[in-house]
């Protein structure tokens, strides 16, 4: 019998359950992170539009470049000061 | 046999003279006299390599797991030791009489046989058994997580399924070859190298070693790809974004200096193409360990569109012994003679294609107009460039006495167009810079520094590559510059 030595970084995941989602948005705080691609903002500005059109409060956040994670300080800003988030990915 | 239990430890040597002998050596077959003169006038041991009874008289200790002449470091067979208190004093190797004689004390050893002889080879050094006794007798202290092979399982294609290749067939990464891959640095395998993105955890120089045996590394490579890993992990040449981008760019590692050489790189015909061990399983390495370590998977953090052939590995080696003008790692801040390595986010070459330019203003005009399809031929200083030459255009350049900075000035003379081409809805193309730059005069292609020199290629052949990059600068990645550490 052969062993093999493992290439990978032998981590183990932990899973957190996510937050129940909310019935609605009405006076929660949305946060909406602009990771500063090109007309990002411009997706953006609708979006919020139609956030604060249904009663909910938004925050808007800027990434410093796209190519990169957000800054741990950021990521905390937000989570402090959000109640919800969107996650998506566009280009 | 020796009896040792613990096989990392050195078996003690009786006190008096030991001497280790296999019996396939024609010279110690040749001592094999001397060796009954030694018993009967002295204090003597004989360990025996190969066959348990040979000499015949006196008889001899079967060093038959090789722990005797592992642990103390016989290179060479006849090894005459001498031993007081269990330390050894003096040794010597082969047969010389004089020496044996001043070692042991005695006189008028071996009368009739020659003067000198030269020993063997001793089985503890031959190369076919060496990797199995680092692994018996090391102090192994490779802590990667042991993964088991049943008998009937196909090795290759259980890692296959591990999900461990690039799509290509890897080499096992056993103990014994991730050993003998840790013999080729002088850092220990504990040592932290960088934390790899995307999952940010730290790697060991063992990891580093197990990705390099997976690649098909000798241990030679592996200061070459430790150096590239820590290169690439670093935030100025941010790895994690050449991943997630979805543009085809993957670490191009530019390799120089006189190690380059002596590792066998090739610098020469072919040397951005296939057939060199080198060149192909360095780039595959860093790439392995961005995929099994760090979790950067196509489809996964990995985004690219299209990716590049040149994503599987894209390494070479610069002629920067033969180069008219020096080489990218010097342009970059390295000293001469050291080994070193450039990452450069960057897509798969491009062939320019001149074979009348004579003087370098023409030839200059021409790489200009291929190096305004970088990217795109309306978009400028967002994407830098490392333009290879090999000895054919080179000539062009250095025949009319142009150093590097001249011709990286000549070539972008000649780069600079007006706002007016730029812009959105030029030549009807709705590409471009935004409106606001419509009234410049003259805009660069590349930002200053943006377009860099190597040197390399076959002698024959009036072309020229062009690696385009990615997102430059502190938005994207910075090319990154380090002396090889060993």
């Amino acid at each position: 019998m052969e062993a093999l030595l493992d290439p990978t970084s032998e981590q183990s995941l932990v899973e957190r359950e996510r937050l129940a989602r909310p019935s609605t948005l009405e006076g929660l705080t949305v946060g909406l992170l602009d990771i500063s691609k090109p007309r990002g903002d411009v997706f953006l500005d609708r979006i919020e539009e139609r956030l604060v059109g249904i009663g909910a409060n938004v925050k808007r956040y800027i990434k410093p470049t796209f190519t990169k994670p957000a800054p741990v300080d950021l990521r905390h800003q937000i989570a402090t000061e959000c109640q919800v988030v969107i996650e998506a990915l566009a280009d | 046999m020796t009896g040792n239990l613990d096989t990392t430890r050195a078996p003690i040597l009786p006190d008096g003279v030991v001497i280790i002998v296999k019996e396939e050596c024609e010279t110690c077959q040749t001592i094999a006299p001397v060796l009954q003169q030694l018993d009967a006038a002295t204090e003597l041991t004989v360990y025996t390599q190969d066959n348990a009874s040979f000499p015949s008289t006196p008889a001899a200790v079967h060093d038959a797991d090789l722990a005797v002449s592992w642990h103390h470091d016989i290179e060479t067979v006849p090894t005459v030791i001498v031993i007081q208190n269990g330390i050894e004093v003096e040794r010597t190797v082969g047969w010389m009489r004089s020496e044996w004689e001043r070692l042991t004390g005695i006189d008028g050893l071996g009368e009739g046989l020659p003067v000198m002889r030269p020993g063997c080879g001793s089985m503890s050094v031959d190369p076919d058994l060496v990797d199995v006794l680092r692994v018996r007798f090391g102090a192994s202290n490779l802590t990667a997580r042991r993964i088991e092979v049943a008998d009937a399982e196909d090795v290759m294609e259980m890692m296959f399924n591990r999900g461990w290749t690039d799509g290509l067939p890897v080499v096992p990464p056993t103990e014994q070859r991730v050993m003998a891959m840790l013999a080729g640095t002088r850092r220990t395998g504990s040592e932290t190298v960088a934390t790899v993105p995307p999952d940010l955890v730290d790697i060991s120089v063992e990891k580093v070693a197990i990705a390099s045996v997976m690649a098909g590394c000798k241990p030679e490579y592996l200061p070459w790809v430790l150096t590239a890993v820590e290169a690439a992990c670093t935030d100025d040449f941010n790895m994690h974004g050449l991943l997630a981008t979805t543009m085809p760019v993957g670490p191009v590692i530019v390799c120089s200096g006189p190690g380059t050489r002596s590792i066998g790189m090739n610098s020469g015909g072919n040397a951005l193409g296939q057939g060199n061990r080198a060149n192909l399983t360095i780039g595959r390495a860093l790439q392995l360990v961005i995929r099994n370590f760090g979790g950067g998977r196509p489809g996964e953090v990995d985004r690219a569109a299209h990716g590049s052939p040149a994503k599987i590995s894209f390494c070479f080696a610069e002629a920067d012994d033969t180069s008219p003008y020096g080489r990218l790692a010097g342009e970059l801040g390295i000293d001469d003679g050291a080994d070193a390595l450039t990452l450069f986010a960057g897509e798969g070459p491009h062939c320019l294609v001149d074979q009348l330019s004579r003087t370098p203003e023409s030839l200059a005009r021409s790489l200009a107009l291929k190096l305004q399809t970088v990217s795109h031929p309306k978009l400028i200083m967002m994407f830098d460039t490392i333009l290879v030459m090999g000895p054919e255009h080179a000539r062009v350049f250095a025949d009319a006495g142009w150093d590097r900075e001249q011709i990286v000035a000549g070539i972008s003379e000649h780069l600079n167009r007006s706002g007016s081409e730029l812009v959105r809805g030029a030549d009807g193309i709705t590409e471009g810079l935004p409106e606001a730059f419509g009234d410049a005069e003259s805009l660069p292609k590349f930002r200053p520094g943006g377009l860099m020199l190597a040197y390399a290629g076959g002698g024959a052949g009036l072309f020229s590559q062009i690696i385009g990059g990615w997102v430059n600068g502190d938005k994207g990645s910075k090319p990154v510059t380090r002396a090889v550490a060993y």
